[in-house]
């Protein structure tokens, strides 16, 4: 596995060699610095914790948090996730190379949030005629049957809250890595708003089909 | 600059300056198997959308009595030529009204003969 962090910067379209138009996203991706390096017979697992989006004024930065980096770096970061990548150690940085073109991954991302929503909206119910006297506009209507089974069912579709949850795409096309300006270009779009942290992961390999 | 306006501009070539109703000769590129030609599409210009590397105009023209509509990508690599045959005077930046008349009727006035006026 392979993985960095970054922000999500915008939408555009960009012309392949052949002419063709296509929509990507452009990501700043890294550079990432290694804030500490998880390990077998310490912490029952590997992973690497990495920081990025540098906190410039000290005074953001909790006590406990600032114990936390300076064991490995003199700056402090605001996005902390744990990948579980090999090959780099405690400190070291980690840069948008480690992916190249073609190259296909998956990246996550929190949703924008849109609040309470009802079931239309959130669940795609298809509500009810919007006049000639009728009253049942975008109710649910039933939720269930009668005395069997007496309760609603668990996770019933039901309005609450959308958006502003933890969404991954999966397997995305990387059409250009600019190592120089730390920005990655993939194809098509990615969960959240433009200036959101987003986690980009090499994709989980997809299963060869037996002819 | 942002970022992504960056990019943008990356894509950006050198455009010679057209307005809409000016009457445009598309030099455009067409790959038919192995082969590639190029296809050259001319009309009036009736409109142009967008900004930056993401910019498109739209041309149309009477072919066989049949009018015909395509929207170019300013930018694409694929247009090797955008010739501005002539210049129109026209006080709209969407010609859509071109598209229900006929003949005489969806002549654009020459931009010359209108400085002279």
């Amino acid at each position: 596995m392979k993985g960095i962090l970054g922000k999500k910067l915008g939408t555009t379209q960009v012309f392949t060699e052949d002419g063709r138009l296509i929509p990507v996203t452009v990501i700043e991706a890294g550079p990432v610095k290694v804030v500490q390096k998880k390990e077998k017979d310490k912490d029952g697992y590997e992973a690497l914790q990495m920081g990025f989006d540098v906190i410039r004024k000290e005074k953001n930065v909790t006590k406990p948090m600032k114990g936390h980096f300076k064991k490995t770096s003199s700056s402090f970061y605001r996005f902390i996730k744990e990948i579980d990548m090999e090959g780099f150690n405690a400190g070291d940085d980690i840069t948008v190379d480690i992916f190249s073109k073609g190259e296909r991954v998956s990246v996550v991302g929190t949703s924008k949030g849109k609040g309470f929503q009802g079931v239309m909206k959130r669940h795609n119910y298809k509500g009810g005629p919007g006049s000639h006297g009728s009253m049942f506009n975008r109710a649910p209507g039933s939720i269930g049957s009668s005395s069997y089974p007496s309760r609603v069912f668990k996770n019933k579709a039901l309005p609450g809250h959308m958006g502003d949850e933890r969404v991954t795409v999966k397997n995305i096309e990387i059409i250009d890595v600019r190592k120089e300006q730390n920005i990655l270009l993939v194809k098509g779009a990615v969960p959240g708003a433009t200036g959101g942290y987003v986690i980009i992961k090499s994709a989980s390999p997809v299963p060869v089909k037996e002819s | 600059m942002n970022a992504v306006k960056v990019i943008e501009e990356g894509y950006k070539k050198e455009i010679p300056p057209f307005r809409v109703g000016d009457t445009v000769s598309v030099s455009m590129k067409v790959k038919e198997g192995e082969k590639e030609r190029v296809q050259t599409f001319a009309g009036i210009c009736i409109g142009r959308k967008g900004s930056g590397a993401r910019e498109t105009f739209m041309v149309r023209k009477i072919s066989y009595g049949v009018g015909v509509e395509k929207i170019f990508p300013l930018h694409s690599p694929l247009i090797e030529k955008i010739a501005v045959v002539k210049q129109g005077d026209v006080r709209r930046a969407k010609l859509y009204y071109l598209r229900g008349k006929k003949g005489k009727a969806a002549k654009i006035k020459d931009k010359s003969f209108a400085e002279q006026q």
